[in-house]
């Protein structure tokens, strides 16, 4: 038996849900995919008194579209990576959820409990800061949005309250932009050294905007602005992506750890800034070759 | 004196929270194991693999981290491969589980474990029922895999013995096979 005793109790509605947690408040854990809670638990990092298991909630699992794609929290990784919608109007969410750990940690995973979740190595809170997306959270008066700049507070905290429920993740549709995810890590599925999501807005040989947002380099996803304001209105020659990645490199202050040193975490995401670029560009391009 | 109900209790209308069922630390549940039916009081925080291994008393689901990382505990819960050290059993309540026992005996070998033992895809063994597991749905879904997706489908999984040279070319004669008996 390895986690510490808790008391357990699946809601089986919403309504449940909220009250559950207003009623458990720091005592209480929501537990969503549990593939980072249940790792905690087990080697008794972490040791709440009450596990509210979320995985009975069959309404906060969907898919709907719109200018906006509204994904229900409890929606499995693997699902939102197969689905054909989220491939053809969330490209870069498809993309960055293969990185995700494996397949069978994807089974199990679920798209909101890793954005509750908020490392800042992950994927999904990098793409919900790339596309500028929002999330819907709910305690029992009610609900409010959340842009991801307001959401992400630091390394493993977000503006949830203890009595507040992520129930939808809002990722606005982007199949009209090119878009890339990249990152190094020491074997697939671990968590990357550095990450990165590349957004361009594409127009007559320029681009009109430029967002590139990073994991694994502070406590939050990282967006250089520097960098994204010298990539922009510029034909994105080699020169020109030399300096953004030069840019990047200079822009970020990582931590070092075990695994890599920051000096080598500055180095990596100007190369992957580079490269992602070159592949969102192609994207973009490829689709205004198409769509004409 | 025992309490009894011309006491007059004063029974409050409830309010919506109040209907909602306490949180306990044990609960009776009952789920299914490679066809076989098992009811069992266990307590909450009881693992998956632990109730796999202890409970219902099949021990070919090993566990190696027990944190999700060397997915030597991985079984398919609703034929979908997941790792049973990362949910409790009490998560699989009514749950269709099978393990690595499902795939076949020692005189009738599954296609896939045919598989591994004619290309030397184990060498201690420990991490291959996991690896059995993970490959067998990977390959229901892609019966035509590249080399390339084999090895991300196992990275997976930790094997410290084979170098993994032989257990990728199990999992590509293993497609072969299972093509040949679908």
């Amino acid at each position: 038996m390895k986690p510490a005793p808790f008391k357990y109790v699946a809601p089986e509605s919403l309504d449940d849900a909220v009250a559950l947690l207003r009623r458990h408040g720091q005592e209480g854990k929501i537990l969503a995919g549990g593939q980072s809670l249940v790792p905690l638990l087990n080697m008794r990092l972490a040791r709440p008194a009450v596990i509210i298991d979320l995985n009975r909630l069959r309404p906060l699992d969907y898919i709907k579209n719109g200018k906006d794609v509204r994904i229900g929290a409890m929606t499995r990784q693997r699902v939102a990576e197969l689905s054909p919608l989220v491939r053809q109007k969330l490209p870069l969410l498809a993309e960055a959820l293969r990185y995700v750990g494996h397949p069978q940690i994807r089974n199990r995973g679920t798209i909101g409990g890793s954005i509750a979740h908020a490392d800042p190595s992950a994927e999904l809170p990098a793409v919900l800061a790339a596309l500028e997306g929002k999330v819907v959270l709910q305690n029992g008066r009610g609900t409010r949005t959340l842009g991801a700049d307001a959401f992400f507070l630091t390394y493993l905290t977000t503006a949830l309250q203890p009595d507040e429920l992520l129930v939808e993740v809002r990722i606005p549709a982007h199949d009209h932009l090119g878009t890339a995810f990249l990152e190094v890590a020491r074997r697939h599925g671990d968590y990357a050294l550095v990450g990165v999501a590349a957004v361009v807005d594409w127009n007559g040989g320029r681009a009109r905007d430029v967002r590139l947002t990073f994991t694994g380099v502070g406590g939050v996803p990282v967006r250089v602005a520097e960098a994204e304001a010298a990539a922009t209105g510029r034909p994105l020659t080699d020169a020109v992506l030399a300096e953004v990645s030069r840019i990047v490199s200079a822009g970020l202050d990582p931590e070092a750890d075990i695994h890599a040193s920051a000096e080598y975490r500055k180095h990596v995401a100007g190369v992957l800034a580079e490269r992602a670029l070159r592949v969102a560009v192609t994207r973009a391009q490829r689709r205004e070759r198409d769509t004409r | 004196m025992k309490r009894g109900r011309a006491e007059g209790r004063t029974i409050k209308p409830r309010r919506n929270s109040e209907r909602v069922a306490s949180p306990a630390e044990r609960a009776q549940i009952t789920l299914t194991i490679n066809g076989t039916r098992h009811t069992a009081d266990v307590e909450v925080r009881k693992t998956l693999a632990d109730f796999i291994r202890e409970e219902a008393g099949l021990t070919g689901t090993h566990l190696g981290c027990e944190h999700g990382v060397c997915g030597a505990c991985t079984i398919h819960l609703d034929g979908q491969a997941v790792r049973s050290c990362l949910m409790f059993a009490v998560q699989a309540q009514g749950a269709e589980i099978t393990t690595v026992e499902s795939l076949g005996t020692p005189e009738r070998l599954h296609p896939l474990q045919e598989a591994f033992r004619d290309h030397h895809g184990l060498q201690c063994g420990f991490c291959t029922p996991g690896i059995l597991m993970s490959t067998l749905a990977f390959l229901r879904e892609s019966p035509h895999p590249s080399d390339e997706q084999i090895r991300e489908v196992l990275s997976g999984n930790l094997c410290r013995c084979t170098g993994y040279q032989g257990i990728v070319a199990a999992v590509r004669d293993a497609a072969r096979r299972m093509r040949g008996t679908a």
